[in-house]
């Protein structure tokens, strides 16, 4: 029942919740490429229109290390990871469900995105976190 | 030595001048004097104390004072907006010459060193001092733990409410939960991307980067660390970010370097011993980061570095293959390794043959850190740029003592701070005897 779940908050932004969750992009409308925050111009070709895009969900690891030292309060170790969506966006992510092990997670492995709580605030409002997960 | 003569022995007659090193063009520009203060920890004294030292000792090796000074640049990241040149010129003479405090990431020293370099290019000066410091004590990951997270987590405690803010609407501190930040793991992705990219790189090699520069650092009485340790010691020291270990990382600490330049005009004019001395700065660039698409969630430390280390051999006029040396910035072991093919040291994709073939050793093709690199001399981060140019300079002049490389001609010094800034500075010996 929705009145017993919790509101939820995204992490950042450009995460959207729902049924069905995924990451949203500002797309330069001139040569495509993408940008998680805002821009004024595009980086790449400099023209000034964007249109909000959905990033697919499905990935594959490009780089990763394995974080032993992490910043206060973050339970380490973790893995960050630079992803590569199947359309061919970047993402900068956490890979969840999977262990912290050189062993266990291998470059070019395939990927999808995922969901998780990581807090609550004083008005029980949930933050939800994204990550990818092995596929 | 140029690609298109034949190569010459070390040992080679000193007699004539070698074809191949610098002349004395006007619109040159040389470094005259050169000093660093050893990389290490001076809880007795303050960057302004450091930078002081450095500066009068590179005056005085450029047999020059501050009155002969017609610029100072000044770079020193921590303090950045507390006036540090001027700071400096109190301590060492107040002429009224412009000053530049520069801040440019890690590569704040050399663009310190650069902006000097434009003013004699500019004709704005015949003679500038360049001066780097910094006092990092014991901060840790490059100045970079947790203390932003902390003050976040303050303001949580008061409200603890979740709001979006910032450019990517984050309800709160995003490091560990979006990937990491801290410079280990960043540098580290940047490492392993190489690895995903080509054969024969892994744990091993990044290892082997560590293995040699702490080995080189032990002949450097000017690096903040001269130990030796074994691969054994270096892959199971305790791990920071996979496959960045503890002894992988460069340390903390305080330290300052200051080069004196002058252009070619004055120099010519000035005695025998000093011309044969002076070292002539044959490449000066500096690079940010051009589009790419991975860089807009990750520093892209490759396509900046690439593209400096085209302009300057283009500029000076020579290729990889001439240099005797190089000093590159390896604040992390997987940070050296990559940019040996940045800086075309190696060939696409090779960079784990070259560090297993030894080329990167003292004794090898193409000697890398000799002085210990940032992992083991030390990186107090504005100081790092200009040191590293001091270290060149002072091999081309035959005066490195153990550590020197025999027959030094040609070196290359590289910085990057991320951001990005990538600042390669290549340096030639003087054809005078």
């Amino acid at each position: 029942m929705e009145a017993d779940s919790p509101a939820q908050i995204p992490l950042v932004g450009y995460l959207r919740l729902g049924s069905s969750p995924h990451l949203v992009a500002n797309e330069c409308a001139h040569c495509g490429a993408r940008f998680f925050d805002r821009r004024n111009a595009c980086a790449h070709c400099g023209r000034r229109e964007f249109t909000t895009v959905r990033v697919k969900n499905a990935a594959r690891l490009k780089a990763f290390t394995i974080v032993h030292r992490a910043a206060l309060g973050i339970p380490a170790p973790y893995v960050s990871a630079i992803v590569e969506t199947t359309d061919g966006t970047s993402v900068r992510s956490n890979i969840v469900n999977c262990d912290p092990d050189p062993d266990a997670v291998r470059l070019g492995m395939r990927l999808k995105l995922t969901t998780y709580p990581i807090g609550t605030d004083d008005n029980g409002t949930e933050a939800v976190a994204f990550g990818y997960e092995p596929a | 030595m140029t690609s298109s003569e034949p190569s010459e022995p070390s040992e080679a007659p000193k007699s004539s001048p070698v074809a191949s090193a610098a002349k004395i063009s006007d619109d040159s520009v040389w470094v005259l004097g050169a000093n660093m203060t050893r990389f290490g920890r001076y809880p007795e004294q303050d960057p302004v104390d450091l930078a002081a030292k450095a500066s009068m000792a590179a005056l005085d090796d450029g047999n020059v004072t501050i009155h002969d000074m017609d610029v100072l640049a000044a770079g020193s990241l921590f303090n950045a907006s507390t006036g540090m040149g001027q700071r400096i010129q109190k301590q060492i003479g107040q002429t009224g010459i412009p000053v530049f405090n520069v801040a440019n990431a890690c590569a704040t020293g050399a663009t310190a060193l650069r902006t000097v370099c434009l003013s004699i290019k500019a004709g704005e000066a015949e003679m500038g001092l360049a001066v780097g410091v910094e006092q990092m004590g014991k901060m840790g990951l490059l100045g970079g733990a947790g203390a932003k997270r902390e003050n976040k987590r303050e303001n949580k405690r008061e409200k603890k409410v979740f709001e979006p803010s910032g450019r990517y609407g984050a309800v709160t501190g995003t490091d560990g939960y979006i990937g990491t930040e801290g410079m280990p793991g960043v540098f580290a992705q940047a490492g392993m991307e190489y690895a995903n990219d080509y054969d024969g790189v892994g744990f091993e090699q990044f290892a082997r980067v560590a293995y040699k520069n702490h080995l080189h650092s032990t002949l450097n009485p000017l690096a903040q660390y001269r130990k030796e340790f074994s691969m054994e010691e270096i892959m199971a020291s305790p791990t920071m970010s996979y496959p960045n270990t503890l002894l992988m990382c460069c340390p903390t600490g305080d330290g300052a370097a200051a080069v004196v330049l002058v252009s070619g005009q004055r120099l010519k004019g000035m005695p025998t011993e000093v011309r044969r001395r002076a070292v002539k700065i044959t490449a000066s660039v500096l690079t940010s980061d051009p589009y790419t698409e991975s860089s807009q969630v990750q520093p892209d430390v490759n396509t900046l570095t690439r593209n400096a280390a085209a302009k300057a051999y283009e500029t000076a006029g020579v290729g990889p293959e001439d240099l005797d040396l190089v000093e590159l910035h390896d604040c992390f072991a997987t940070a050296e390794l990559i940019h040996y093919d940045n800086l075309g040291l190696c060939e696409r994709g090779g960079a784990g043959d070259f560090i297993d073939s030894g080329a990167p050793f003292r004794d090898g093709s193409t000697p890398v850190n000799v002085s210990g690199g940032l992992i083991s001399k030390g990186h107090p981060i504005g100081a790092t740029g200009v040191a590293n140019v001091y270290e060149i300079t002072t091999h081309l002049r035959g005066e490195a003592e153990d550590r020197q490389i025999p027959g030094a001609k040609v070196g290359l010094a590289h910085v990057i701070g991320l951001g990005s800034a990538c600042a390669i500075h290549i340096l030639e010996k003087s054809a005078t005897t």
